[in-house]
């Protein structure tokens, strides 16, 4: 592909829209020879995510969170978790890593004692569907 | 409520009784006749603009006219009448005094319950949640204590309006168990999107042992299992049956909650048998922790929904009379919800 782009633009001569076809295609290649995005980042598992959205509708995580994505219920007992992905602190308390997240949802109080969140009726795959969805909202 | 309404296919096609199984019936046919008549009417259009002279010429001629319009409508209809009549009649057949009653009462936004003996005395009182044997027929009394509701379990029955100052009769019968959401149909305010129940069908053994546990006096309220036909008679209970579960013992944070309950307001609107709460303009309450559902149907029923609920119940379902305890620390919304989850 790259190859073709820098036999073809050469022969196109300078007439105005070949110098600016010349210019999309050079700034194409730049763009085509960036480096890929490091392996180590985290990015989000779209199929536990979407799980996870549907868990959150099913336990009714809404009756005290607002939740973007899901309409209804948004509560107002517990905190929004509009940008979780950007909390520092899990509770104000705990580090915002994935696992830590999860162990969190499922059972908060063991986590945190005296967090005022209950434990919830989820195995610890459903916990970590609903961080992984939690994770991927994307409202910047 | 909402979870057990949906999926395919949608509960008016999925009968589980004799009742809504008529209701079916009729759909499939109606949809059937339309479609009938819609492709008559189809090659009517498609004579009329490319057929050929002749048959145009028929269409168009007084003896289509005798035929297509007047005489089968007329049979068709006609036939269709009394057969739907014929097939529906049973859904409002006269009440013979052996079937279970239950009344069940449209209040904004949520439906109060009340699980009758065969004189019409209440032996229970619920919210939200009807539980009934497999097949028996149960005659639901509806009635309204504000506005017109309708109550609507599609899997069970057709729709009947709750009317103030009324009572309505409607017969539901469920051929297997199961649970099956139910909606008001009527639009009766605000929230209205938001009131639902459930109705629970158990197998006759298994209510049986849900009636006792909740002391329901079974030889009243339900004819298959004995009835007592005297006037005044006091409620029986078989001697054969399990013993009630003992009460669970009120220990640390929920006997908080339980003082709690009492002390803040909740006890004003809201019955807690066996309690000192005693108001009854909200959901009774005695057996909340064993309901499926939370608000009328909408929530599932664990301690963080219970605490949302309480703790900010107009965020959930705007406009309901119940106010938010959003004033409370949380601490005590916990201990609340707590003890509310052990009424089971």
């Amino acid at each position: 592909m790259k190859s073709r782009i820098t036999r073809q633009v050469p022969g196109r001569g300078l007439g105005l829209p070949g110098l600016a076809r010349a210019g999309a295609l050079t700034a194409l290649a730049l763009v085509s020879a960036c480096k890929e995005p490091p392996t180590t980042r985290r990015m989000p598992d779209s199929a536990a995510a979407s799980r996870g959205l549907a868990l959150i509708d099913k336990v009714g995580c809404g009756a005290c969170h607002e939740i973007p994505g899901l309409d209804w219920p948004k509560g107002r007992l517990g905190p929004s978790l509009a940008g979780f992905d950007d909390v520092g602190l899990i509770a104000g308390h705990l580090p915002n890593r994935p696992g830590t997240l999860a162990a969190f949802i499922r059972n908060a109080p063991a986590v945190k004692p005296g967090s005022t969140m209950p434990p919830m009726p989820l195995t610890e795959e459903q916990a970590a569907d609903i961080a992984a969805y939690l994770y991927g909202i994307d409202n910047d | 409520m909402i979870d057990a309404l949906w999926g395919w296919p949608p509960p008016v096609l999925d009968p589980a009784g004799p009742y809504s199984e008529r209701v079916t019936i009729l759909a499939w046919v109606l949809l059937a006749m339309a479609l009938v008549v819609t492709l008559i009417v189809v090659i009517a259009l498609w004579i009329a603009v490319k057929g050929p002279d002749s048959l145009k010429r028929k269409l168009g001629g007084e003896k289509t006219v005798w035929i297509g319009g007047i005489a089968f409508p007329g049979v068709v209809l006609s036939v269709l009448l009394v057969w739907g009549l014929m097939m529906t009649g049973s859904l409002s057949e006269p009440i013979t005094g052996k079937e279970m009653r239950i009344r069940v009462v449209g209040e904004m936004w949520w439906f109060r319950v009340q699980y009758l003996d065969n004189q019409g005395r209440v032996v229970m009182d619920g919210a939200n949640e009807i539980h009934i044997p497999t097949n028996v027929p149960v005659v639901l009394e509806l009635t309204s204590a504000d506005v017109i509701h309708s109550f609507w379990v599609p899997h069970l029955s057709g729709k009947k309006d709750m009317i103030p100052g009324r009572v309505t009769l409607l017969r539901i019968e469920a051929d297997r168990p199961g649970v099956f959401g139910g909606v008001c149909a009527e639009y009766c305010g605000g929230p209205h999107a938001l009131m639902g129940f459930v109705t629970v069908a158990h197998e006759p053994e298994e209510w049986k042992q849900w009636a006792v546990q909740r002391n329901i006096a079974l030889g009243e309220a339900i004819e298959p299992f004995g009835s007592v036909d005297v006037a005044g008679a006091l409620p029986v209970v078989d001697d054969d049956v399990p013993p009630r579960i003992p009460p669970t013992p009120i220990v640390g944070e929920a006997a908080r909650g339980r003082a709690l309950f009492m002390s803040v307001g909740c006890a004003a609107c809201h019955r807690v048998a066996g309690t000192e709460a005693n108001g009854l303009a909200g959901p009774d309450l005695t057996h909340v922790g064993s309901r499926r559902t939370l608000g009328a149907g909408i929530l599932p029923n664990h301690l963080g929904t219970m605490m949302g609920w309480i703790g900010d119940s107009q965020a959930i379902k705007p406009g309901i009379r119940m106010p938010s305890y959003d004033r409370l620390p949380a601490e005590d919304i916990a201990a609340m919800a707590m003890w509310l989850e052990q009424q089971k």
